[in-house]
């Protein structure tokens, strides 16, 4: 199945028969099989299912992390795949933004110096007013000179998000972000995703395991064994959670 | 990105401090040498200065045998009275004065014993009359023949005073005695210039003692008329006496006697040098291995940086920066330290030396440049590797435990084989002599290429001898965890040993040359030489000790002695080569005392004009029995000689052998060492005590049994060994740092897993012994590989000095030994900080730890 939503709006990030096949010969595993999806600009996307079902590696492959079997990836008008150490690092300074479960800040760095981090390493200046903004988003300003160990773990991830978002990357990839947080706070850092996604236009696509996560999202692309699935569009958690339970019962896909 | 790194950096300031350590000790040596050898320097010129100041013009005569620096004192000729007379009717010469002044004039002090003076010159001239340079301070001039004066430094050192009876020798006679008149210092109120002795006779006494000659002098020195240039003045005094004489101004005199003590004290510098070279290279080890530590913890933040758009050159840029910013902050505190430890050697040196006054401490620009340019270079080469590692971490690396796969060793063994295979070919080219000139860079070279490509191999080798090292502790169970986890990163085990390893190599090394060199030497002696008894002295300055001949006389006088020779040399030229000349006062001695064989002639008899040959010297020279050669000796006019016979090379056997007559002309006419032979059935120790009590007007030499002889005769390369391994003991304490290091790094690494462990119940002493095991087995490790190269290395060079005397093989068992336990008491002190910190870590903290 391919998920074709969204068809007339251009798409931020997308998969073409996208294979990931790791090990040779007889401990050969596919991860990926022939995955084709779109992601649509200015949506917020979660891709779910259960452990082992390749969403994961769909992300990293999205993301130019992970180089593909087979197929083709496309950030933008960027071709991902085939782009050398040198066109991928450009790729992430210019169009792609990460968030981590483990928050993955520079513990010796300040928040604000982790916030501008991704600009310092490409040499430019943020703009200041989309800074401002960032800032206020998050709800940050009286944190910015604390280094992430006096922060708390959602503080750390807004931090995260902060960074992701400062460059304006035409996607934003979050992986489990709220998978160490406690409910309250990671409720904060979604609404805080969403938000920044219906007010600013930005993109991101999320990997997670967790049904109220996946609610917050526009629309749900489920995978099970390497293939896509499913997918659910305004989603709840209750529509998700069903979804997923129909997931436990192998079903036939027609590819 | 420039400020992350340095903030970083901050943050692990004290491992990173730990490995840049061994840089500030290496950086210290190089900067140490050249302040010393500086301040000495400049030091020196202001003597020379000093002492030349009051000279315009000085002419000598041209020495007979030219010597290098490094062959041994050169003897000037004689200037005739005449000449004196000659230069003083030059147009332009004030003052002319005829000199006397030459080194070896040796006080006897107060307690009998001979006033030495470690280095400075002693010597011996002619009273002059006082000067600006030169004040009376007691007592009056010499006006007998059997007066004397000599400098305050001098008097005091031999607890003399005016109006005593004093003993001197001199390279010429045996021992006079004096009356001390006199006692003068210097200007500005020194007692002796530069650590400089001096005894002052009449002129006549001076040239009879000191030149052997009635109205000669060493030198005039010319004080040019006012308006008079020095140069010029000195042209026109070489242009009226012509060849035969060396004219120079004060100046240029001043220049040349500091130019060849600088170049002593080059060769102090280079052996300094030599010691900083080691201890670099063990610190790259060092920091190669910090570095590699350091980007493997931080995997996950170097993938983060990637991740958010770092590229692989800004990863390698950060890296090579830290190791930037480590070298400068190292080559400050060696710099600084270096010039803490040249001030304080020159000052133990400016003592030694009897009163060297100091020029200020400066801080030339070599040491400076040489600091930073060691430093930087150091450690922006050791820490390239882990930056190219570190600019290969996936950024997928962020997201998720990448497991660090066990990289095959093929590569970097295959790397070790070529690298010592490159060492080996090196050694081979320089210690077979293929070399040529370049020997001694290709052979050091060799040993670098060998060092480099044994670390390379270490991590294959480390997988076995390290587990079955381990497998003396695994007895326990802590026991075998330490032994496990010294097994688990074979590279950095490898690294570690290997920073041990040259050091420990090094000191094998040279203890197997070296006492392989004393057995053989030894061993030869005690075939060879027939003589129970020997006459010998350790020389206190650069002319050999030497005794009155008359002595042998005696000796060979006495009940039970059948025979007492005496030995003489000089450097002197064979047909114009620079050669060491000797001569028997029995002329039989060479066949009897020193079993020398006859190739052809005879050798068991010499007339006056007659000389043997060696075999070697008689091949290379084209010479065979009958030939007639030159022999021009340091002192008299050249003779000819026919060769009468040719005996047998051997490590005890001189070059060439002269007639006793030719003697009289050697720079020290008097026996360096006595060999006695006695008659069957004689008991040494009845002799011995006789022999001494004559030998009591001659109090630089002493007599002792073979054996002693032997012993006092290769005792010098034991205080040469010591001295080398003090040196060496420098790296095996870098190494230990580095042992430290990756401990505590390896602790930090596995904090998380030490945390398990304390949690299913493992003890903080049985945490502690884990560590310490895995300390030990490191270092036994790191000993062993170094005792294994070290004795490679030592046999290689013997077996190239085969040809030279070295004939055995002797492996210092004993040393190796303690060198292996030494090494086991080194992992434990190694392991108690890293130990105490595992110890420590908080079980609850470290499993939650992420």
């Amino acid at each position: 199945m391919t998920a074709t939503v969204g068809r007339h709006a251009q798409a931020a990030a997308r998969a073409n028969d996208v294979w990931k096949v790791y090990g040779t010969g007889e401990a050969q595993v596919a991860a990926l099989r022939g995955v084709s999806a779109e992601f649509e600009r200015g949506r917020f996307t979660a891709i779910m299912g259960p452990s082992g079902s390749g969403k994961s590696t769909l992300m990293h492959c999205l993301a130019g992390l992970d180089s593909v079997s087979r197929g083709t990836v496309q950030i933008g008008d960027t071709t991902v795949t085939g782009l050398g150490d040198s066109g991928l690092t450009k790729l992430r300074r210019d169009k792609v933004g990460f968030i981590f479960q483990q928050f993955n800040l520079l513990p010796t760095l300040t928040a604000q110096e982790n916030i501008l981090l991704p600009m310092s390493i490409a040499g430019r200046k943020p703009d200041p007013a989309w800074y401002d903004t960032v800032i206020d988003t998050v709800g940050l300003r009286d944190r910015l000179g604390h280094r992430p160990s006096q922060l708390s773990g959602g503080q750390q991830q807004r931090v995260a998000c902060a960074r992701a978002l400062v460059a304006r990357p035409e996607v934003i990839f979050a992986d489990e972000p709220t998978g160490n947080l406690d409910s309250r706070s990671g409720a904060e850092v979604l609404n805080f995703l969403r938000n920044s996604v219906r007010e600013h236009g930005q993109t991101i696509v999320m990997v997670t395991h967790d049904p109220t996560a996946a609610a917050y999202a526009d629309r749900v692309v489920f995978l099970a064994d390497g293939q896509i699935v499913s997918e659910l569009i305004e989603p709840t958690a209750d529509t998700v959670l069903d979804t997923m339970k129909k997931l436990d019962t192998p079903v036939e896909v027609a590819g | 990105m420039l400020r992350a790194t340095l903030k970083s950096l901050l943050a692990r300031k004290v491992r990173l401090l730990l490995s840049g350590l061994a840089v500030v000790l290496g950086v210290m040596f190089v900067s140490g040498a050249f302040v010393l050898t500086d301040t000495l320097g400049r030091s020196f010129d202001a003597v020379f200065a000093d002492a030349y100041e009051g000279i315009d013009v000085n002419v000598a005569g041209k020495p007979k045998v030219a010597l290098g620096e490094m062959q041994g004192e050169q003897v000037a000729a004689t200037v005739p009275a005449a000449t004196v007379q000659r230069v003083r009717e030059v147009a332009g010469v004030a003052e002319a004065t005829g000199v006397v002044n030459t080194d070896g004039a040796q006080l006897i002090g107060g307690n009998g014993k001979v006033v030495t003076s470690f280095g400075p010159p002693q010597l011996g001239a002619n009273w002059r009359g006082e000067s600006d340079l030169v004040k009376l301070r007691e007592g009056r001039e010499p006006r007998a023949d059997d007066e004397i004066v000599v400098n305050a430094a001098l008097a005091q050192a031999g607890k003399v005073k005016v109006g005593d009876r004093v003993g001197v020798l001199t390279p010429l006679t045996p021992k006079q005695t004096f009356t001390l008149v006199g006692i003068f210092g210097y200007s500005g109120d020194r007692d002796s210039i530069g650590g400089v002795n001096e005894i002052a006779f009449t002129t006549p006494v001076a040239q009879r003692l000191l030149l052997g000659e009635r109205d000669v002098f060493t030198n005039v020195t010319v004080r040019a008329a006012p308006g008079v240039g020095d140069a010029t003045l000195r042209d026109d005094v070489a242009r009226t006496l012509g060849d035969g004489f060396e004219v120079k101004t004060g100046a240029q005199l001043s220049a040349d006697a500091s130019a060849s003590l600088k170049e002593g004290l080059s060769f102090f510098n280079k052996i300094l040098l030599g010691f900083a070279a080691v201890a670099l290279l063990v610190g790259t080890f060092l920091i190669l291995n910090t570095f590699s530590i350091i980007v493997a913890q931080r995997t996950r933040e170097l993938a983060l940086m990637r991740a958010i758009g770092a590229s692989g050159r800004q990863i390698i840029g950060s890296v090579v920066l830290e190791a930037v910013a480590i070298g400068l902050i190292a080559s400050v505190l060696g710099l600084g330290a270096g010039i803490g430890i040249g001030a304080l050697l020159a000052y133990v040196f400016g003592n030694l030396a009897g009163g060297l006054t100091l020029a200020g401490i400066g801080v030339p620009a070599s040491a400076v440049i040489g600091s930073f340019a060691v430093g930087l270079l150091i450690t922006v080469v050791a820490a390239l590797l882990p930056a190219l590692r570190a600019a290969r971490i996936p950024p997928i690396a962020a997201m998720q435990d990448v497991a660090n796969p066990d990289r095959p060793l093929t590569r970097v063994t295959v790397t070790g084989g070529v690298i010592t295979g490159i060492g080996a070919v090196l050694l081979f080219l320089g210690l077979s002599g293929n070399a040529g000139d370049n020997a001694l860079p290709v052979i050091l070279g060799g040993v670098l290429f060998a060092f480099i490509g044994v670390a390379l191999l270490t991590p294959l080798i480390s997988r076995p001898v390290v587990s079955l090292l381990g497998a003396v502790f695994a007895w326990s169970v802590p026991g075998k965890l330490g032994r496990l986890n010294s097994g688990r990163n074979p590279r950095r085990t490898a690294i570690t040993a290997a920073a041990l390893m040259v050091g420990i190599a090094l000191v094998t090394g040279v203890t197997v040359i070296l006492d392989s060199a004393k057995g053989s030497i030894g061993a030869l002696a005690q075939d060879t030489i027939k003589a129970e008894l020997v006459i010998s002295g350790a020389s206190t300055g650069p002319r050999p000790a030497s005794f009155d001949p008359a002595v042998l006389t005696k000796v060979a006088a006495l009940p039970g002695v059948q025979m007492a020779d005496g030995e003489y040399g000089d450097m002197g030229m064979v047909d114009g080569k620079v050669t060491w000349l000797a001569a028997s006062s029995d002329v039989t001695a060479l066949q009897r005392i020193f079993g020398a064989k006859t190739t052809a002639g005879d050798i068991s008899r010499l007339g006056p004009d007659q000389m043997l040959f060696s075999s070697d010297s008689a091949r290379s020279r084209n010479i065979s029995v009958g030939s007639t050669v030159t022999v021009q000796a340091s002192r008299g006019e050249p003779r000819t000689y026919t060769v009468s016979g040719i005996y047998e090379s051997s490590e005890l056997t001189s070059p060439v052998q002269l007639p006793p007559q030719a003697v009289k002309d050697f720079a020290i006419p008097k026996p360096n060492q006595g060999f006695i032979q006695l008659a069957p059935g004689t008991r040494v120790a009845d002799v011995q005590p006789q022999v001494e009590a004559l030998l009591a007007d001659s109090p630089e030499v002493s007599v002792a049994d073979r054996d002693a002889f032997i012993e006092q005769q290769t005792g010098s390369l034991d205080s040469l060994l010591t001295m080398i391994q003090i040196l060496l003991a420098l790296a095996i304490v870098i190494a230990v740092l580095g042992i430290v290091n990756t401990l505590a790094l390896s602790v930090l690494e596995r904090t998380r897993e030490l945390g398990l462990l304390r949690a299913i119940g493992l003890r903080r002493a049985q945490t502690m012994r884990m560590i310490t095991v895995e300390a030990v087995v490191i270092s036994v490790f790191g000993a062993l590989l170094g005792i294994v190269v070290g004795v490679g290395l030592g046999a290689a060079v013997v077996r190239a000095l085969k040809d030279d005397g070295i004939t055995d093989l002797i492996l210092p068992w004993g040393q190796m030994g303690l060198f292996l336990l030494l090494a086991a008491v080194i992992g434990v002190v190694a392991a108690v900080l890293p130990a105490v910190r595992a110890a420590r870590i908080n079980v609850l903290g470290a499993i939650a730890h992420d």
